[in-house]
């Protein structure tokens, strides 16, 4: 149980009629990389959701870093440790990156509420610690990032998980809108990671990045866990067969 | 490949990569419109714009002139410094302008003496209640209190009913417009005491207006609030995500902005001895126009302190240059009209630019 870092027993999701998550047990090990894989609206990120606490789950238990957890938010999820990369990119593009990397938790030299004193040498440092830790390249921490690539933006995205010294990563589809040069950067970055032990959970729907990637693969279909599965014990079309449901029944790892 | 040439920060850092601030265009602006005055001076009127041109007086610079510049342009610079950081936030103010007519009269009717050369003060407000000759601090913390109020209730409706800011402050424009004639019936307040008459006194507006602004530049720039304020106008939805209170932190902004529109309304009653129902009107406009041509976005994210300061110079620049050219006010208000939108084309075409290159 100790090198567990999450655990979901029966989670479950409604809103209204539509069961939109139903009995996930999900377990994540220390160091681990898990891919989710599945259609759209099979319930991937309805289960993220629930773990971040951006929606609160209608049943279930959660276990993180060793106990039981009800975050009221995502704010209390983050305080915890969970870091999501999210979809739609949660940068402000008129700051720095430095800026970027610690929105919403500002280090403070002096405290006076909401004037309180910025530490900026200190925030400027961190930033380029996590940025070499994720072999990150961004040309000048004093820019904007508006006007930078795809790809340095989910960097500095990514780094900002980094920082915080994370106890799991989540990251949804993270380089669904990159090109494939972008898209190596980042799987760098998540190689990277997974060398430092970070765990970290990633939604893909890209196959060739999942086996990649990743250690373990869960699928769901119509909101259900259907097969989770060890990468050296399938492959693609396997895959492919649970995702599109002409195989069922939940596969369980091999003990 | 142009990556490799990139470093992590440290060593390998791209300097030439770093942005251009905004603000040096504002300010080469700013030295050019001055140029410009000062060679249609020499030539056409054979007089200097900028230089001392009086033999019985031994100084580089026309110091009158310098000093009206800034002058003129102090109280409306104060409200300026407020709606620079509403407009960061992406927000807008439209009541500044009322604010400072409905809190110069009721700050007013708390600093009036009670006697005017033997007689008893014919406008004083309260001279039954016996609230006259008070201490000056009286009618500042008065003021202070209705910027306040007029300011929490703008953030509070833009927080909470989620109504655009320019509804908001629009609403507040016409309310605070009818305070302020409500208060005297329309009568004019006047004969303040000596201690409220010297804020305004002399250069004192523009030393209020530049320690300001210099205070509220560091703020902007050192604090969380103001990196906060950044991070909302740049992308609320990102903010929100990343913790911020975004409701809180909108107050605030609004309240600083109609404490610094009552300050300026206490610069601008005392300096004038008097106050008026019709007071301030159109310096939200003025405030919101010396914002842009500094340098800030309508848009929210992008511009500062000193960019806005360095907006109301130009401001100046431009009244005290067409009085020295000796044309018409008339023409001021057309030209400032084109100097407004042209501040903005300008700045989206360099916006595009900049995306272009990158």
């Amino acid at each position: 149980m100790s090198d567990i870092v999450l655990k979901t027993e029966n989670l479950t999701k409604r809103y209204g009629g539509v069961h939109a998550l139903e009995g996930a047990n999900f377990e994540l090990r220390k160091g681990e990389h898990v891919a989710i894989m599945g259609d759209n609206g099979a319930g991937k990120s309805t289960f993220v959701r629930q773990i971040t606490a951006v929606e609160q789950r209608t049943s279930g238990h959660i276990w993180f870093d060793g106990k039981e957890v009800n975050f009221t938010g995502p704010i209390e999820a983050r305080t915890a440790g969970i870091e999501t990369v999210f979809q739609n990119l949660a940068l402000a593009d008129d700051l720095d990156v430095p800026s970027n990397l610690f929105l919403g938790r500002e280090k403070v030299l002096f405290n006076l509420g909401p004037f309180s004193i910025l530490d900026r040498k200190y925030m400027r440092k961190a930033t380029e610690a996590a940025l070499i830790r994720t072999a990150v390249k961004i040309p000048n921490l004093s820019n904007t990032i508006r006007h930078m690539s795809g790809g340095q933006r989910q960097c500095v995205a990514i780094a900002r998980t980094a920082t915080f010294a994370s106890k799991l990563i989540i990251m949804d589809e993270p380089t669904a809108a990159l090109g494939v040069q972008e898209t190596a950067q980042v799987e760098n970055i998540i190689r990277t990671l997974k060398d430092n032990g970070d765990p970290l959970i990633l939604i893909s729907h890209n196959m060739r990045q999942v086996f990649d990637l990743c250690d373990r693969i869960v699928v769901f279909r119509r909101g259900r866990i259907v097969a989770n599965l060890r990468k050296q014990d399938t492959d693609g079309n396997d895959i492919v067969s649970y995702i599109t449901g002409a195989k069922t029944g939940e596969a369980e790892l091999a003990a | 490949m142009a990556q490799t040439s990139h470093g992590v920060g440290g060593a390998g850092y791209d300097a030439k990569k770093r942005a251009w601030p905004a603000e040096i265009n504002v300010f080469l602006a700013l030295v050019i419109l001055v140029v410009v005055f000062e060679l249609i001076g020499r030539i056409f009127l054979g007089d200097s714009f900028l230089f001392n041109t009086r033999s019985d007086v031994s100084a580089i610079f026309n110091e009158a002139r310098l000093q009206i510049i800034i002058l003129q342009v102090s109280i409306v610079g104060i409200i300026a410094i407020g709606v620079t950081q509403v407009i960061i936030t992406g927000g807008i103010d439209l009541s500044s302008g009322s604010i400072v007519g409905a809190t110069a009269m009721i700050a007013m009717s708390f600093a009036q003496v009670a006697t005017v050369n033997g007689n008893p003060n014919p406008k004083a407000m309260f001279l039954a209640q016996g609230w006259t000759d008070l201490p000056v601090i009286v009618p500042v913390l008065v003021a202070i209190g209705c910027g306040l109020f007029a300011g929490l209730v703008n953030g509070a409706l833009i927080a909470y009913t989620r109504i655009p800011p320019f509804i908001a402050t629009l609403g507040m424009m016409v309310t605070a417009r009818g305070i302020a004639k409500w208060w005297s019936k329309g009568q004019p307040i006047s004969f303040p005491t000596e201690g409220f008459a010297a804020i305004g006194k002399g250069l004192m507006p523009v030393i209020i207006f530049l320690s300001l602004a210099v205070l509220f530049q560091l703020i902007m720039t050192y604090t969380r609030y103001g990196k906060h304020c950044y991070a909302i106008g740049s992308n609320e939805d990102a903010a929100r995500m990343s913790g911020i209170k975004i409701a809180n932190h909108k107050i605030l902004v609004y309240v600083i902005a109609g404490v610094l529109a009552a300050l300026a309304a206490v610069v601008l009653s005392s300096k004038n001895l008097t106050a008026q129902s019709g007071m301030g009107v159109m310096y939200e406009l003025d405030a919101i126009a010396m914002a842009v041509i500094g340098g800030v976005s309508l848009s929210g994210g992008r511009g500062s302190i000193i960019g806005t300061v360095i907006g109301s110079l130009i401001f100046g620049v431009i009244i005290s240059g067409f009085t020295f050219l000796r044309l018409d006010a008339y023409y001021q208000e057309m030209v400032k009209g084109v100097i407004i939108v042209g501040a903005v084309v300008l700045d989206q075409w360099r916006q595009r630019l900049r995306a272009m290159r990158a």
